[in-house]
């Protein structure tokens, strides 16, 4: 594959990434993109989705630099729970269920319901490995918040050829170029 | 249809591998050289960190692959399946040029006292120690060889700690990137002597190939513009425009196969369809990486070695040793990480030997590369791991963050070591390899020295705050694996001898870092190289006095 030919390629994927995120009045006219926009989680359920999406949101935070919502770190951990991580899909669905668990037991709301510093408060009940809730007697909270936290740091810093990371977000903030060519640094945006 | 009787196997196209099928078949033997992985390069992974050597969170770019490949490793007093991109299965790579395609390429030559640590140092219980069958002395002049086929950058002129030598290193030294200059500053204040780091990549156009672009994408990825040299750009092409030399990828070696006398009689394997195949050589060589060699020559059972090839003394697998890396951080004020390459440019052998009451030591130098997943677990103890202020340190401390580190030579240990698993298969049905054990309690020793050498160098380079790195227990291997078929004059002690010819089977060789009887305090590929060419000379002249022909 000529690097041309790559860029294409991995811009092509981007974009259909992109398009579970309300930017489908530009797909019209794809049909594939049209079925994204439609269902655009593979193995996440819209609820699933909403939730993780909200705790990768506390994980990096948006501040005067783009967060995980905005780089798209959830359409990273959906794509990869349909391919290299499809062995923590149960992890993920449990562990999801857990987080409402502890929310419930903290504040009588689930996560999503819950304020901003409500949230922060959740997740680090899940790091210290004492949240409460029936679901972190079958499953460590620790282990469940360090899945979530390792995977949503890949999908912001790693290669946007996975899904996350959209527009360069995480190299644009750290000042990388990429790929680091002398002579070819640029950025493959849509 | 048959395969075509050959004069040579070699399996594994790694640094050993891909040197001798070049020796061999330039001395007009025919040689198949198998490699279970294929040819790959810089476009078909790019920069992507998630499947780099560094990473593996998303798989092995330069494999092996996740699906097809497994190993089992000790967790406690449990046995586990492992598949290649977990750091317990311990992988070097699978590709054409094994490790050298994606490794930092750092070149060293391992210091005479390196072959002798036993004379050395003494006797240290827990531990196997024990002198090089061969010297310093025996293998400069392959250092040389490789140095300047393969191709090398460098200055030892420069560092007051080199072994001596006859010629230069044939390539100028890289200079230094910011790192580097305010290390060494640091370093000279010290009373140490840093010099600039020796390289297998081109400083300089060579070998016909360009000079490095210094994007410092050096470790962990292929090489955007073929500047770094591997064997998989220089020896093995030679070797195949002899005309005497065919490479079959994707092909995976099961078992080497025996006469009634027990001599090699050529490999059964599996060819990239898949289908069972047979190959025979009047001889065969097997360099496969200190993991996958020691668990051919297992696998490989008759009748007159009925524990494995070589394995009659029970040594084959044993001594698995890689590198406890150990050092330190610091956080500058000042931008310090100026991404040009070569990443690392500075080192310092002032700790290499001559530590009081340790044996040994290390090399020290600064970090080649420093990627933004891999950053978020830099951090002094206590950070945040998570939230607002790991992004806003990711942020603020990417560039003002150095590390100086480097590798311990360890200590030997009997019982670190691969063996074959009883019950679990590959995809291929082979038995797969089980690593135990861990490293001796003195390369923790080492390391904490070195990790205080380090952090003083960085507090004295302005460093404003510093945490240092040390190793723990653990078992070593990955990419610096070396150990398993140590090379010895007895037979009762050793796998091969001082040629890397198995003891008890005349025909068949090993020539990769499982040879290694001692793992230098220094990245082994250098060695590894020299030893493919040492232990090529040796066949050559056995093959020119007709004694390894069937």
């Amino acid at each position: 594959m000529n690097r041309t030919g790559s860029g294409i390629r991995l811009s092509r994927r981007d974009f259909l990434a992109g398009a579970g995120l309300g930017t489908g009045m530009l797909l019209m006219g794809w049909g594939c993109a049209q079925r994204s926009a439609a269902q655009p989680w593979q193995v996440l359920t819209d609820p699933e989705a909403r939730l993780l999406e909200a705790m990768t949101e506390q994980i990096i935070p948006a501040d005067q630099d783009p967060g995980a919502r905005d780089a798209g770190c959830i359409h990273f951990i959906d794509r990869q729970l349909a391919g290299f991580y499809r062995t923590h899909v149960e992890t993920y669905r449990q562990g999801l269920i857990g987080v409402d668990q502890t929310s419930q037991v903290l504040y009588g709301k689930d996560f999503l319901a819950c304020a901003w510093d409500e949230q922060t408060e959740v997740m680090k009940r899940l790091e210290s490995g004492q949240a409460q809730g029936a679901i972190w007697q079958e499953i460590s909270s620790r282990q469940f918040f360090n899945l979530v936290r390792d995977h949503t740091m890949q999908a912001f810093y790693g290669s946007p050829r996975h899904g996350g990371n959209r527009h360069y977000v995480s190299y644009r903030m750290l000042g990388l170029d990429y790929p680091q060519i002398v002579g070819q640094n640029r950025y493959r945006d849509i | 249809m048959a395969n075509k009787h050959v004069n040579a196997i070699v399996v594994g196209a790694g640094a050993g591998g891909g040197v001798v099928a070049k020796e061999l078949s330039e001395a007009g033997l025919t040689v198949v050289l198998f490699e279970r992985g294929r040819w790959q390069d810089y476009e078909d992974h790019d920069h992507d960190e998630l499947i780099s050597q560094r990473i593996t969170a998303l798989g092995n770019a330069f494999g092996p692959d996740n699906e097809r490949y497994r190993r089992v490793a000790q967790r406690g007093d449990k046995w586990v399946t492992v598949p290649p991109n977990e750091w317990a299965y311990n992988n070097n790579a699978a590709c054409m040029g094994g490790g050298t395609l994606s490794y930092g390429a750092m070149a060293w030559r391992f210091m005479p006292q390196d072959f002798r640590m036993k004379s050395t140092y003494g006797e240290l219980a827990g531990s196997t120690l024990a002198d090089w069958p061969l010297t310093y002395e025996d293998l400069e002049p392959y250092y040389e060889k490789a140095e300047w086929e393969i191709g090398v950058s460098g200055d030892d002129s420069q560092n007051p700690f080199a072994p001596p030598r006859r010629k230069p290193q044939p390539m100028p030294p890289f200079p230094f990137n910011t790192e580097g200059r305010v290390l060494k500053a640091a370093a000279l204040r010290l009373g140490y002597h840093p010099f600039p780091l020796p390289m297998l990549r081109n400083s300089v156009s060579y070998g016909g190939r360009p000079k490095c672009r210094r994007c410092r994408h050096c470790v962990g990825f292929a090489c955007a513009v073929n500047a770094k040299c591997g064997t998989q750009n220089t020896v093995i092409p030679q070797a195949l425009a002899t005309g005497n030399c065919e490479v079959r990828t994707q092909s995976v070696v099961a078992e080497i196969l025996f006469d009634d006398r027990g001599r090699a009689t050529g490999v059964a394997y599996f060819d990239a369809q898949d289908q069972g195949q047979i190959q025979t050589a009047d001889l065969v060589v097997v360099a496969g990486s200190a993991t996958e060699s020691a668990r051919l020559l297992l696998n490989s059972k008759h009748r007159l070695f009925p524990q494995g090839a070589g394995n009659n003394h029970d040594w084959v697998g044993r001594n698995l040793q890689g590198h406890a890396y150990t050092g330190a951080y610091g956080l500058f004020p000042e931008v310090m990480y100026d991404d040009i390459g070569a990443g690392a440019t500075v080192g310092l052998c002032d700790f290499n030997h001559g530590n009081e009451g340790l044996k040994g030591g290390g090399m020290l130098a600064n970090e080649f590369i420093r990627l933004p997943y891999l950053f978020t677990d830099r951090r002094p103890p206590g950070s945040a791991r998570w939230g607002l202020a790991h992004k806003d340190f990711q942020r603020r401390q990417f560039k003002h963050l150095t590390s100086v580190k480097g590798p311990v030579q360890e200590m030997p240990v009997f019982d670190a070591r691969v063996e074959i698993d009883p019950v679990v298969k590959d995809h291929w049905g082979i038995p797969v390899a089980r690593l135990s054990g861990s490293r001796h309690e003195h390369d923790v020793e080492i390391g904490h020295f070195l990790a205080d050498k380090a952090e003083q160098l960085l507090k004295e380079a302005g460093a404003t705050q510093t945490w240092k790195a040390p190793p723990g227990m653990g078992l070593s291997g990955g990419q610096h694996q070396a150990g398993t078929c140590r090379m010895g004059d007895d037979p009762a002690t050793s796998v091969t001898n001082r040629y890397g010819q198995l003891h008890e089977i005349d025909n068949l060789f090993v020539a990769d870092g499982s040879l290694h009887v001692t793992n230098g305090g220094f990245n082994p590929v250098l060695t590894i190289m020299a030893l493919g060419y040492w232990v090529s000379d040796y066949i050559k002249k056995e093959w020119q006095s007709s004694r390894l022909r069937s």
